[in-house]
């Protein structure tokens, strides 16, 4: 099973590409599973099942992150596509919290970003970036191509060893190259791992303590004026 | 460093072929691409922004210097040949247009020096294409469209290190076209106009004529388009005129046109 493996703010276009590429991998004769995972609310799932006829699925992450979910339903999700036929997976995640990223070591690891979120976004978006494969820049033709460059330049800073791909999703341009790096990705395996360490610790207001001020809480305390923090990877 | 592009001929969306053997872009030529909207003057484009191998709807192909490119110019965009201008375009950025410009040249350039240099060329260069001064510390989104449009024009021309630079109908946004295309020639670049507008189309050195998705003619402008081009400056002068005037709240009665034959 061919995995890849799609993560990116919202609204960047990450289903537009994934549409796009699933059509180009399906006219090559492939067989093309789609699973969407999101916290609350998501019909991505419908639509490429309507568009595509291909088997979908979604899970809601609720009150998991969403990465860690995605750990969590990975393995089932592999045995489903299986079951239905496929020969790639591709999986959607909403990348959220910018500590940790949903790619694994058996498969392509997929950053969707739009160039309209401004020159500074790759310095943002922590390891969902710098432990990925390939990352796609898209809405390229609203920007000015100094702000393109940038863009591309400051990836490069983060991340060197990550591809860059530019594409025009709603016109699917720039989608073959995409599709050639699905393919040639490594096979997913049994016992496959997390690319990255995942952040450490969780603290007292995840588990329901809701008073203001450090000084209330223990373990993982943060005063104002502490800035030395846990960059991950 | 590419000297020629060239696009083989391809055909239009009834398979009719391309009524030339080949397109030939020479470093520092302007080209105009003419013809009706969806006559393919983006198809065309798009071509040549993909490197065409005979993998697009019009079957052409793009070559660079005489040869296939290879494939890391078709995937890796900071090979992509063309720094792309349309009417969409636009800064996103909220900086001062000074700190813009340098975080751009920067990229570009290792010596500090050479940034600095490169940000008061595209300024003066801009300021040549606008009426309204650009100042170096005047925030990039209280431009006005003729301002935006003169700082991406300056911009892709000095900064960007594309081979070709393409202006996707900029005659609408209020620049001074006839100092645009003498400040342009300054530059080894192919500059491609997509354009309806005559004056722009004269003062290029040849026109690409699309109908149907196919190119039907290269039209090199001749000696009688040239000496005719004045006169066309002219009238497109005495219309901005006419229209300055209607701006100011006058009363037009003809006279502006005097000596127009």
């Amino acid at each position: 099973m061919r995995l890849a493996i799609c993560a990116g703010p919202a609204t960047t276009g990450k289903t537009a590409v994934l549409r796009h590429v699933a059509r180009k991998l399906l006219s090559l004769g492939h067989k093309v599973a789609f699973l969407k995972i999101d916290v609350q609310y998501a019909e991505e799932d419908e639509q490429l099942a309507a568009e595509l006829g291909i088997p979908t699925r979604k899970v809601y992450s609720g009150e998991l992150c969403p990465d860690h979910c995605s750990v969590m339903v990975l393995g089932d999700a592999l045995a489903w596509a299986a079951a239905a036929g496929a020969d790639v997976l591709l999986v959607e995640t909403a990348g959220l919290c910018l500590r940790c990223a949903p790619y694994v070591d058996g498969g392509l690891g997929l950053i969707v970003m739009e160039a309209t979120s401004g020159m500074n976004l790759p310095l943002k978006v922590g390891p969902m970036l710098s432990l990925a494969d390939l990352a796609v820049v898209t809405k390229i033709d609203r920007v000015s191509q100094a702000e393109r460059e940038v863009f591309r330049a400051r990836i490069g800073e983060v991340a060197p060893r990550v591809k860059v791909r530019e594409v025009n999703a709603l016109h699917g341009i720039g989608i073959d190259p995409i599709v050639e790096e699905v393919l040639a990705a490594p096979l997913a395996f049994e016992g496959m791992q997390l690319r990255g360490n995942p952040p450490v610790g969780t603290c007292t207001i995840c588990v329901g303590k809701k008073d203001i001020g450090w000084q209330s809480h223990f373990g993982v305390v943060r005063p104002l004026d502490n800035q030395t923090f846990y960059r991950g990877e | 460093m590419i000297e020629r592009i060239t696009v083989t001929t391809g055909h239009g969306r009834n398979g009719e072929a391309d009524g030339m053997e080949r397109l030939e872009l020479r470093m520092g030529d302007v080209v105009s691409i003419v013809g009706p909207t969806g006559s393919g003057k983006t198809t065309l484009i798009n071509d040549i922004e993909l490197f065409a191998d005979g993998d697009t709807p019009s079957g052409r192909r793009v070559l660079i210097d005489g040869a296939r490119p290879p494939a890391e110019y078709r995937h890796d965009p900071a090979r992509h040949p063309i720094a792309l201008i349309t009417q969409h375009t636009t800064f996103l950025s909220d900086l001062p247009v000074g700190l813009f410009l340098s975080t751009h040249a920067k990229i570009r350039c290792t010596v500090a020096s050479g940034a600095v240099d490169l940000v008061e060329e595209s300024l003066a260069f801009a300021n040549q294409l606008t009426g309204e001064p650009i100042e170096a510390h005047s925030r990039m989104t209280e431009l006005s469209g003729g301002q935006t449009r003169a700082l991406l024009i300056a911009d892709a021309a000095i900064i960007c290190s594309t081979p070709i630079v393409l202006l996707d109908e900029v005659e609408n946004a209020g620049i001074h076209r006839t100092r645009a295309i003498e400040l342009l020639r300054r530059y080894r670049k192919i500059f491609i106009f997509v354009t309806h507008d005559p004056r722009i189309a004269l003062l290029s050195d040849y026109r690409v004529v699309m109908k149907n998705g196919r190119i039907t003619a290269v039209l090199h402008t001749d000696e009688a388009e040239r000496i005719f081009a004045v006169k066309v400056s002219r009238l497109d002068d005495a219309m901005s005129d006419l229209r300055d005037r209607l701006r100011h709240g006058m009363r037009l009665d003809g006279t502006e046109l005097r000596g127009l034959a």
